[in-house]
């Protein structure tokens, strides 16, 4: 049988990817540019006994999506610039209670409400440090509207194996833009459901580090009673102040992340084999790199492009390598340089790093990475 | 026999952090009797707070218990609620939690009228961070904020939840301790959101600043201005002059929160 294909927006695959990785609840608040993913969700989940419900704010989304997880739910909620800022918030929250969920963030301009609704790239750091506090971060951002469906598949996946919130970040135009998207089947892609406590009832702890550093969660009403807070917490769930036990669980909960890079990060090499020139983006701007690479090769320049696909935790070792063997890094990013500043701290001063900032609301177009290959080869 | 609250205590939580002569345990308490008449299963009971003093009671609870972020509760528990329309969801939480930072999410809560009971404990003042001004803390009362006496006129907690849309609303106070199981029992009962205030004490943070001597006082104050609804009714404006009306104030059957999302699913899948 043929697969499906469709014509489809960045945000309505958005939605799709959440649909076919099981969710089963959306809470969410109107906000450009990522209102679609809240109206395909609207319609889509109570076909299937899903839940939607829109908040009276942002906070309440993302409170309201935490409760959901606690029942067990796989969660979305779905946000832009100023909404992530009230997010912030309880994305803690969801850290340190340890509560899966999928935050997809359309990224505009900023800071504040910016200006509506240009494309733009500047919340990278704002999923990474937004919310107070020590913690980990996993943010994916997508460049096409086919790996929009499967970044937010894959979101899901890593939001439910370790056990926190995964950040979904499709700038504007990968929001907005329509492409053909050919649907996996069932089964195509790997789907990831929450690990069940292998303990009754009475023996069970929502934080119990006996099973590894991500321990089981149980759901809300499945027979398990137990207790969640945004203190720092014990095995039991309960609020501790234990010096060491308060140090150990925080670097634990980092470690989710940092012992597992190579499962969660992902980039694409494309013509980096006998680069000279290497072109680091992500998202739209990637595609005018891509772009740019072409022309280059096609005047003679070795030129290559590393696309960043998992933002953080940043491929910190690979962006390593490429500095040791090319001359020069280009970072075309819709901001003043945020990507450029962890590429810079990869490089460690083993090759220069160029940026080309633009934030006027207007894409980085393929000429203007293509000069700036011709001026640093 | 003596009503065995343990059954519905988490074992090991004990002791409380709330000061001698704080009315929250006997809030807790008339909360546990309620669930204990109303037979609710202790894991299909979520219990659900914010930031505070009062919003520690969760944890002390032997049910499935989320402690939020500050005035967050009833935004989580409506994420709850929705996802498994079939547990009990109780919130808990203090007059700071509720009506400041949390009031946006409570007055939508009412709104919705989504089917769960929210019990605000009414001490007149944010007690956890040392007694600074609430939106419920009378004009010119003093608070570690308010030196020169208090200049914010006051919310009233169930005028506030009956114009926001919740279908039940009832006040009672930690002096009447009896009452407090009563109304909950009705609360819970009720097919929609129901609000219970009760009025309670903080002897540290409000009584020392505001001129009670002991607790006895702010607790004799209690139940001197309380009035129940039915003596209420024959009472002048005059002699209600600084009473407070207890009792339920409130009661309106409509269409509940959870209940007409199922309808919503029956029409999205015709």
């Amino acid at each position: 049988m043929a697969k499906k294909v469709a014509f489809l927006q960045g945000n309505e695959a958005a939605a799709q990817g959440a649909l076919y990785a099981g969710c089963t609840f959306f809470g969410g608040y109107p906000i450009t540019p990522s209102t679609e993913v809240a109206e395909v969700m609207s319609n889509e989940l109570p076909k299937i006994g899903g839940k939607f419900i829109q908040m009276e704010d942002e906070i309440g989304a993302m409170a309201s999506v935490i409760g959901a997880s606690l029942t067990g739910a796989k969660v979305l909620t779905a946000t832009s610039g100023p909404g992530l800022s009230l997010k912030q918030e309880l994305i803690g929250y969801a850290c340190i209670a340890e509560t899966p969920c999928v935050i997809v963030n359309v990224m505009r301009g900023g800071p504040s409400t910016g200006m509506p609704t240009g494309p733009s790239q500047s919340d990278v750091m704002c999923a990474k440090w937004g919310t107070h506090g020590d913690h980990a971060a996993i943010c994916l951002t997508p460049a096409s509207v086919q790996e929009l469906f499967e970044e937010t598949v894959r979101a899901f996946n890593l939001a439910e194996k370790y056990r926190m919130p995964v950040m979904v970040m499709p700038d504007e135009i990968v929001a907005h833009m329509r492409e053909r998207i050919v649907f996996p089947e069932p089964g195509e892609l790997e789907v990831v459901n929450r690990t069940a406590p292998s303990v009754g009832p009475a023996e069970y702890k929502p934080y119990d580090t006996s099973f590894g550093d991500v321990p089981p969660l149980a759901a809300f009403g499945s027979g398990y009673k137990f207790h969640v807070t945004g203190l720092n917490k014990g095995q039991d769930g309960f609020p501790t102040t234990k010096a060491a036990w308060v140090q150990a669980e925080e670097e634990r909960q980092i470690r989710k992340v940092d012992a597992n890079v190579d499962d969660i990060v992902q980039f694409e090499e494309y013509e980096l084999a006998d680069a000279e020139v290497a072109v680091v983006a992500f998202g739209s701007t990637s595609r005018s790199a891509r772009f740019a690479v072409n022309e280059a090769r096609k005047q003679g320049i070795k030129a290559g492009l590393f696309r960043i696909k998992t933002f953080w935790p940043f491929p910190d070792k690979q962006i390593a390598a490429l500095a040791g063997k090319v001359k020069r890094i280009i970072t075309p990013e819709m901001n003043l340089g945020m990507c450029t500043g962890e590429v810079k701290r990869c490089a460690e001063g083993k090759t220069e790093v160029v940026g080309i900032f633009r934030v006027d609301g207007e894409p980085i177009n393929p000429g203007q990475i293509l000069e700036k290959i011709k001026e640093v080869k | 026999m003596s009503f065995d609250y343990d059954k519905y205590i988490r074992p090991g939580k004990l002791p409380h952090i709330w000061c001698p002569g704080c009315g929250h345990g006997i809030v807790m308490k008339g909360m546990i009797r309620a669930i204990d008449t109303l037979g609710l299963k202790k894991e299909e009971t979520a219990i659900v707070s914010g930031i505070g003093c009062a919003s520690r009671l969760p944890g002390y609870m032997d049910c499935c218990t989320l402690h939020t972020a500050h005035g967050r509760a009833a935004a989580f528990a409506t994420g709850v609620k929705m996802a498994k329309p079939e547990m009990n969801v109780i919130l808990v939480g203090g007059d700071g939690d509720g009506t400041a930072i949390g009031g946006n999410h409570f007055i939508h809560a009412c709104r919705r009228n989504i089917d769960m009971t929210y019990i605000i404990m009414n001490n007149n003042i944010y007690g956890m961070t040392g007694g600074q001004f609430s939106p419920c803390t009378p004009t010119g009362a003093k608070a570690s904020t308010t030196p020169y006496g208090n200049p914010d006129p006051a919310f009233d907690v169930a005028k506030l939840a009956i114009g926001a849309g919740a279908t039940f609303v009832a006040r009672g106070t930690a002096y009447h301790a009896t009452q407090i199981d009563k109304l909950i029992v009705e609360a819970i009962q009720h097919k929609g959101f129901s609000v219970v205030e009760i009025l309670d004490d903080c002897p540290t943070t409000y009584g020392r600043r505001n001129k009670f001597k002991s607790v006895i006082e702010m607790m004799n104050r209690l139940k001197e201005i309380a009035v129940p609804i039915k003596a209420a009714e024959k009472m002048s404006a005059e002699q209600l002059e600084g009473k407070v009306i207890t009792g339920v104030l409130y009661k309106e059957e409509r269409p509940h929160y959870t209940a007409e999302y199922a309808k919503v699913i029956e029409r999205a899948q015709k």
